[in-house]
């Protein structure tokens, strides 16, 4: 059997480094390490000299907090503590107020208000999916505009699917533009003769049983919302369109996330094949939290001299937690093999998982020396780890 | 407090339903208590409600349609069907009852338009779930027995859990009369009924911890019954336990390895005794962090809660290891009681 192909490295250090390099977007399925792989390259970028700023989205308390983001501010605000030159400037997505702000900036201040005071406008804008992303990408816009930054690293929203940051705009889109809403609140009247033909008497009696079931006053409130916002909405289809060409522009890099597990990496290799099909930029893929064998030593070896040790020393539990270590290994490397035969191009950086939490800059500072040496980096392979990787 | 095992009470339990934090292994605790209480002659219903396929995956078959079918036989001679309810399909069905749309219904799910309803109202969709899983859990055959002798549902995540359960505040948002009030009034006895229990499967780690414990206070305060705690992914702790503490300090007795593995007939360089002891470091490192989030859990809980562990399968979750789960959960006490005839 010839050993597996080595996929290409992901060269992360020479990325953070390029002054070309101007945003960096990580995507992947939930919990993979999305937000954190975020702030570890934004902060391992600032040391090595650039301007940063890092867009997290809903981080876990401690990462906030060694991050100094107490509460939500919706504007950067510059970490303390760096080794460097450079500057790190870190924030947390604030969906509501980035939405709130769109409106005052697409209105004049009275409509502006009466917008923002309908109920439905309340629950579009805090509980409808997809809202999360379309705000993560007006800030991205926003922050770009500003020209302030070396580099714009985002994070993006927890979601089951890494597809749905791409999507979840149009779908947004599609739901504000009120075609819909306009169809059952005026049946009659909306819709176009066309699409009224092909749905016939039925969509009459659909609305109708719409609006029975969910209250005519939902709908005339979500009626009157799309009124309101009918003027406006040229305005945000624009900067929708405006921010979707910047994910295009050649300063931009996707990083994919995963962790390797056969649901994460099956989400990466959809996502993948779809920035193909819409020709965005793949910087590589990161594959998270591996755990990969520090002494070489199979695990039948192992087991077997711990069935030989006299009781239960600490030798025989070594031998045995160590036999349980390859055997999750070997488990990673055939699942990341099955990715990489199917995308042989995808440059990969591995980060072996650190034990215990990642609590502050320290902690992010190894997962970014992790990411740039694509394992463990010199100084720990030397010291703690011994030689085997 | 927790305390292991499945409480009496539990094996007269109908509705079992499995949320946790995404990710923690909802699918394969509801899909290995479905086979576990299936297990010795018993039928339940596996139903998930997300439209994500996931239990298919789970036991390697084929996309289910909506509709239920047989996917598993258990142990002892039992069985276990499965269903995923398609919200948009239940509400077309729902829709269909009630007015009649005929051929328009198919155009207007093409269209969108059956989507666009459930987002305009989210508690819609929601009531029209847990109405076809209460249909579920109270279908009677001829004989007057109960069809299912238990139901399990792979819910949504603690996030939503609450939201989606809480039928009551669901219907405050839905127009205040129509058939669909009705129908709502029979699921919100069910659920809050001692019928009914919600499991949440979490694993040993600061996050899913968190969110069980938060979870379990809004369970209380919507006053549904938290079930079990289904401790996911627990793996063996090889160290003694007195050696932990030090271990994950850095304080291993590298010599004392060395001589240990001659003894075991292991004559190693000494990269490879490192390299074993840094493994070793890690190891402990991470069985001090879950004995830490199990205190939290103990600590924190207001109520003692009744405790299942599976173990972490190193090779993965396929349909024979399902079947392993399954037992380690017979073993912990799961079962349902003998049903007698259904009473309402
Ligand atoms: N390399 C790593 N080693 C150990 N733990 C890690 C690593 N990367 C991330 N984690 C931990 O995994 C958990 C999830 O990480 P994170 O919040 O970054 O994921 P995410 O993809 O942003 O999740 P979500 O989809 O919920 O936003 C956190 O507890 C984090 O500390
Ligand atoms: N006890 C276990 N041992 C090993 N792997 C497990 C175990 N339980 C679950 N897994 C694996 O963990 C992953 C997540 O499990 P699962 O899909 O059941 O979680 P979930 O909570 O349903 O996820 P989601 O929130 O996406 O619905 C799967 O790859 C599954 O095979
Ligand atoms: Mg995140
Ligand atoms: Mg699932």
């Amino acid at each position: 059997m010839s050993p597996p192909k080595q996929p290409p490295p992901l060269k992360i250090d020479a990325m953070l480094d390029d002054a070309e390099t101007r945003i960096l977007v990580c995507c992947g399925s939930g919990g993979v390490g999305k937000t954190t792989t975020s702030a570890a390259l934004a902060m391992r970028a600032a040391e090595r000299g650039r301007k940063v700023v890092v867009l997290t989205i809903d981080p876990a308390r401690r990462l906030a907090q060694a991050l100094g983001l107490g509460e939500l501010s919706n504007e950067p605000r510059r970490v303390a503590g760096l080794d460097a030159d450079g500057e790190l400037h870190a924030m947390m997505l604030d969906m509501r107020r980035t939405f709130d702000e769109m409106v005052y900036a697409h209105a004049d201040p009275d409509r502006a208000e009466k917008i923002i005071a309908t109920p439905f406008y309340q629950a579009i804008s805090s509980s409808f999916s997809g809202t999360q992303e379309y705000m993560a990408m007006e800030k991205l816009g926003q922050l770009a505009a500003t020209g302030h930054w070396d580099l714009i690293v985002v994070d993006t929203p927890p979601s089951r699917s890494a597809l749905d940051f791409l999507d979840a705009p149009q779908r947004m889109s599609d739901f504000l533009d009120g075609r819909m809403i306009r169809l059952l609140s005026a049946p009659a009247r909306a819709g176009g003769r066309g699409l009224r033909r092909i749905v016939g008497a039925g969509f009459q009696l659909f609305a109708k049983a719409v609006s029975t079931v969910i209250g005519g006053a939902m709908l005339a409130d979500a009626s009157a919302f799309v009124q309101a916002f009918d003027t406006m909405f040229g305005g945000f289809r624009e900067r929708a369109t405006a921010t979707y060409s910047l994910l295009r522009s050649p300063g931009t890099a996707f990083l994919v996330v995963a962790t390797p597990e056969p649901d994460a990496l099956r989400e990466a290799a959809y996502f993948v094949d779809r920035l193909s099909t819409e020709d965005m930029p793949l910087a590589g893929l990161i594959l998270n939290r591996t755990h990969p064998v520090l002494a070489r030593l199979s695990a039948a070896k192992a087991r077997d001299a711990a069935d030989n040790a006299n009781g239960p020393t600490l030798a025989a539990a070594v031998l045995r937690l160590h036999a349980d270590r390859v055997e999750l290994a070997e488990r990673e490397d055939r699942l990341f093999s099955r990715f990489a035969g199917a995308h042989p191009e995808v440059a990969v950086a591995r980060v072996p998982a650190v034990a215990g939490d990642i609590a502050n800059l320290d902690g992010l500072r190894e997962i970014g020396a992790r990411l740039a040496a694509d394992g463990y980096p010199e100084h720990e392979r030397s010291a703690a780890l011994g030689a085997a990787r | 407090m927790t305390s292991p095992g499945w409480p009496a009470a539990f094996s007269g339990v109908r509705l079992h339903v499995v949320s946790g934090k995404g990710g923690t292994g909802k699918t394969t605790a509801a899909a290995a208590l479905a086979l576990a209480l299936a297990t010795g002659g018993k039928r339940t219903l596996l139903i998930e409600v997300e439209g994500r396929q996931g239990i298919t995956r789970v036991f390697d078959t084929a996309p289910l349609p909506y509709e239920e079918r047989r996917i598993a036989v258990a142990p002892g001679g039992g069985e276990v069907r499965a269903l995923a309810i398609d919200a948009e399909a239940a509400l077309l069905e729902y829709f269909e009852m009630f007015y009649r749309l005929g051929m328009a219904g198919r155009t207007l799910r093409r269209m969108g338009a059956i989507e666009f309803a459930t987002t305009l109202a989210p508690g819609l969709r929601d009531v029209l779930l847990t109405g076809k899983v209460k249909e579920c859990v109270t279908r009677t055959g001829r004989d007057g027995r109960y069809v299912y002798d238990a139901v399990v549902l792979d819910a949504p995540p603690t996030g939503r859990v609450v939201t989606f359960l809480d039928v009551t505040r669901a219907m405050a948002d839905l127009a205040k009369a129509g058939p669909i009030h009705s129908q709502a009034d029979g699921v919100v006895q069910l659920l809050h009924s001692p019928q009914t229990a919600v499991h949440l499967v979490t694993l040993l780690e600061d996050l899913p911890v968190t969110e069980t414990l938060n979870t379990v206070r809004e369970l209380d305060a919507a006053d549904l019954r938290a079930g079990a705690l289904i401790i996911n992914k627990v793996r063996e702790q090889w160290l003694p336990d007195r050696s932990v503490a030090p271990a994950a300090d850095g304080r291993i007795d590298t010599a004392r390895v060395r001589n240990g593995l001659a003894a075991a007939g292991l004559d190693l360089p000494a990269e490879v005794v490192d390299g074993l002891v840094a493994e070793t470091v890690e190891h402990a490192v991470r069985v001090a962090a879950e004995a830490a989030a199990l205190a939290r859990l103990d600590s924190e809980l207001a109520e003692p809660m009744p405790r299942l562990e599976l173990p972490h399968l190193l090779g993965g979750v396929d349909l024979g290891s399902l079947y392993e789960l399954a037992e380690a959960l017979v073993a912990q006490g799961v079962h349902v009681r003998q049903t007698s005839g259904a009473s309402a």
